[in-house]
């Protein structure tokens, strides 16, 4: 069984409980998801499964990897991964992954994907800095203020938190529950919120904490 | 979006009555208290429609010992037991913000015939 899947993020909704309580969920869809590839140990040094999702024009790939997705016999694949696992042989190349046969609903899962990109930003957004006064003639709105000391040390300290890019980074948001799973659709409903943009690839893994 | 809606076509209610703003109504609650159940009547004026689908919500509001109340309902929560309209009102906004700086007589709306 492999620990770990990849998803492509459909958006958000929320459904009820039998309680009534009302629950956010992401839904995220595991069609057209893949086995490509089986990493051995005596071949790559190291037990693995390559997977794939989401089917791209053959027109798109270049003839090497048209060639590795021949060899698996799955089409052409938009993203690949590859998961840790036991009984891997079970798992064959060409093969497609339903998520109803590695989750089950009320298991806790951590999920990996890259957050929205926010561009430049101030180090008020970037790192919740206070920012100044904003009335009372201040000039003093949204800046940082001080970076260090003077003549002693001369220079600024690596790290200072700073003005820069946001977002866009690999983000792992732990301890989410599988709330529901409906395996002839391939969806599987996560409770919460999951990082990235709406049609985004994430990485669905077995808790690594629970 | 089609994946979304399956989802949540299986929790939209189709058993209480469409609401406008400027309905007067009855909202009955369940709630929870340790392990009775009991059902809560709320009475009020429809102030606000917002959302569609599982996501929307409605807000009432009363006066209640001359103190403006207002609550938020999801639309389709299953605990809610029954929304009864006991009257409509003629407006012409769909939010009625305006009622929140009004007391007394000037608060009241025409009631629709």
């Amino acid at each position: 069984m492999i620990e770990a899947i990849l998803a492509k993020k459909i958006g958000m909704t929320h459904i009820y409980s039998e309680t009534g309580a009302q629950i956010p969920v992401t839904v995220a869809t595991t069609a057209s998801s893949y086995v490509v590839q089986r990493k051995s140990k005596e071949k790559d040094g190291y037990e693995a499964l390559q997977i794939g999702i989401l089917a791209k024009k053959e027109s798109r790939v270049n003839k090497a990897m048209k060639g590795h997705f021949k060899k698996a016999g799955t089409p052409c694949l938009y993203r690949l991964a590859e998961v840790k696992g036991t009984e891997l042989d079970n798992h064959k190349p060409g093969t497609e992954i339903k998520c109803s046969e590695i989750f089950q609903v009320g298991e806790h899962v951590d999920v990996t994907g890259t957050s929205k990109g926010k561009g430049f930003q101030g180090s008020m957004k970037r790192h919740n800095f206070g920012g100044g006064r904003a009335t009372h003639g201040s000039m003093h709105n949204r800046a940082p203020g001080s970076i260090g000391s003077s003549s002693d040390p001369s220079r600024v300290y690596k790290g200072m938190r700073m003005a820069g890019h946001m977002g866009d980074d690999t983000v792992t948001v732990q301890n989410l529950k599988i709330v529901a799973i409906r395996p002839e659709e391939n969806i599987i409903l996560i409770g919460g919120g999951t990082p990235g943009a709406v049609g985004s690839v994430m990485m669905i893994k077995k808790s690594v904490k629970k | 979006m089609g994946a979304i809606h399956d989802i949540e076509k299986a929790f939209l209610r189709t058993d209480l009555p469409a609401l406008r703003p400027g309905d007067v109504v009855l909202v009955k609650v369940r709630i929870k208290e340790g392990e009775k159940e009991r059902l809560q009547p709320f009475e009020g004026t429809v102030i606000k429609m917002h959302g569609t689908g599982v996501k929307g919500t409605f807000t009432v509001r009363k006066v209640s010992y001359g103190v403006g109340v207002e609550r938020i309902f999801p639309l389709h929560s299953p605990s809610i037991e029954s929304i009864k309209v006991m009257s409509q009102s003629v407006v012409r906004r769909a939010k009625l913000y305006y009622l929140k700086n009004l007391k007394g007589k000037a608060a009241r709306l025409k009631v629709k015939r």
